[in-house]
């Protein structure tokens, strides 16, 4: 159990996906205009990359490396994704309209969101054993939630600002998530190591 | 020609299109790990857009995405394959970020907008000028963190023997830093 909360703490803050490896950064640059767009996108990614890193676990573990096809991880894993993300979007689409309209148009897009081959990965070379992969996954998901987030709250009030012609845009953007990074490195001290 | 240029200045992948953002940050470390992580992007990038030229006419268009995907995924093993083999302490370096090449936004991206619709010819053209782009972002990238944070250019000494290296340049957060100055640079010139 306590192995879990570490990962849980240390995925959602100390090793922060998008602030501490840099996977999806581009989502993280382009949808976070809005809080409410954020929003969706962070649950989108959360959701798929929990189911993800548990059914990518369970195919790596019990079909790959029992006939020792581990050459094929990449491809396979890309394939499990861009499927689930197939798969997730017509079951959401059959059964919650509303929940289609908030996440509908996000899913697509997160196909190729590295941070979901990210944690796929990351889970492989870091010898989880399922429950752990579960709650990494998860809290990778709810760590780029909370970033994202953070990041349109900041973007919502900035657009007020009158700021130099040359940086605005993706410049200020950057150099704000590198700010958010310094203060995240303080999150550090949480677990002592 | 025209195909070729557009990805060195005007098109540049990483400060104008800001796409591959994820590899361009992660492993600019140092400058030999950005030129290395250009050069697996420029070898994926041809191979895959000559492919994907190749068969445009016979990939049915509802599962386009998935071919390219399919592909790409295959010469980035090669790739990580062979760093592995040869070049054991790059792969290290470089790590997980070898196999992301699949979802850098680039690759997936001139497949889908260039060489899915272009002739083999301007397809490669294309490819190399994209690659190429890249790398020399990455390289500049690279090299500033290196010099600030290690006082270091390759590996080599420059700065002078009392200088203290500023840490969080090699950190991630030096990362956005320096290259949300680069863009902004890039935004005054082309003012």
């Amino acid at each position: 159990m306590k192995d879990l909360l570490l990962i849980f703490i240390s995925t959602l803050l100390i090793n922060n996906l998008v602030l501490s490896y840099f996977l999806g950064i581009c989502p993280f640059l382009g949808v976070s205009g809005k809080i409410e767009s954020a929003f969706g996108m962070g649950m989108a990614v959360t959701f798929v990359m929990t189911l993800a890193t548990s059914i990518g676990w369970l195919i790596y573990n019990l079909i790959l490396l029992k006939f020792g096809l581990f050459y094929l991880e990449y491809v396979v894993f890309i394939l499990v994704i861009a499927s689930l993300v197939q798969i997730v979007e017509m079951f959401i689409r059959r059964y919650s309209s509303s929940l289609y309209q908030s996440l509908g148009i996000y899913l697509p897009l997160i196909t190729t969101n590295c941070a979901i081959l990210g944690s796929a990965l990351f889970m492989v070379t870091r010898n989880y054993r399922f429950l752990e992969a579960v709650v990494f996954g998860f809290s990778g998901g709810l760590g780029f939630s909370l970033v994202i987030l953070i990041m349109a709250g900041i973007r919502e009030e900035v657009q007020y600002v009158n700021i130099p012609r040359i940086f605005r845009g993706a410049a200020l953007t950057l150099i704000t998530a590198g700010l958010l990074a310094l203060i995240f490195m303080g999150f550090a001290g949480l677990i002592a190591s | 020609m025209k195909d070729f240029i557009k990805g060195l200045w005007k098109d540049h992948p990483v400060f104008r299109q800001l796409l591959g953002m994820c590899p361009a940050l992660a492993v600019t470390t140092s400058a030999i790990n950005g030129i290395s992580m250009g050069l697996a992007v420029i070898f994926v990038l041809f191979f895959s857009s000559l492919v994907v030229s190749s068969i445009k006419k016979i990939v049915p268009h509802q599962v386009r995405i998935a071919v390219y995907t399919v592909i790409i995924a295959t010469f980035v093993t090669i790739v990580d394959l062979f760093l592995k083999a040869q070049f054991p302490e790059i792969s290290r370096a470089l790590g997980p970020y070898v196999p992301l090449i699949i979802v850098n936004c680039i690759i997936l991206g001139r497949c889908e907008a260039f060489a899915s619709k272009s002739s083999i010819t301007s397809s490669l053209r294309d490819a190399l000028g994209m690659g190429i782009g890249f790398t020399w972002g990455l390289l500049i990238l690279g090299s500033i963190r290196e010099i600030f944070g290690a006082g270091t250019i390759l590996g080599v000494k420059i700065m002078p023997a009392n200088y203290n290296p500023l840490v969080v340049m090699i950190l991630p957060a030096g990362a956005f830093l320096v290259l949300g100055l680069l863009v902004a640079l890039m935004n005054k010139i082309e003012e």
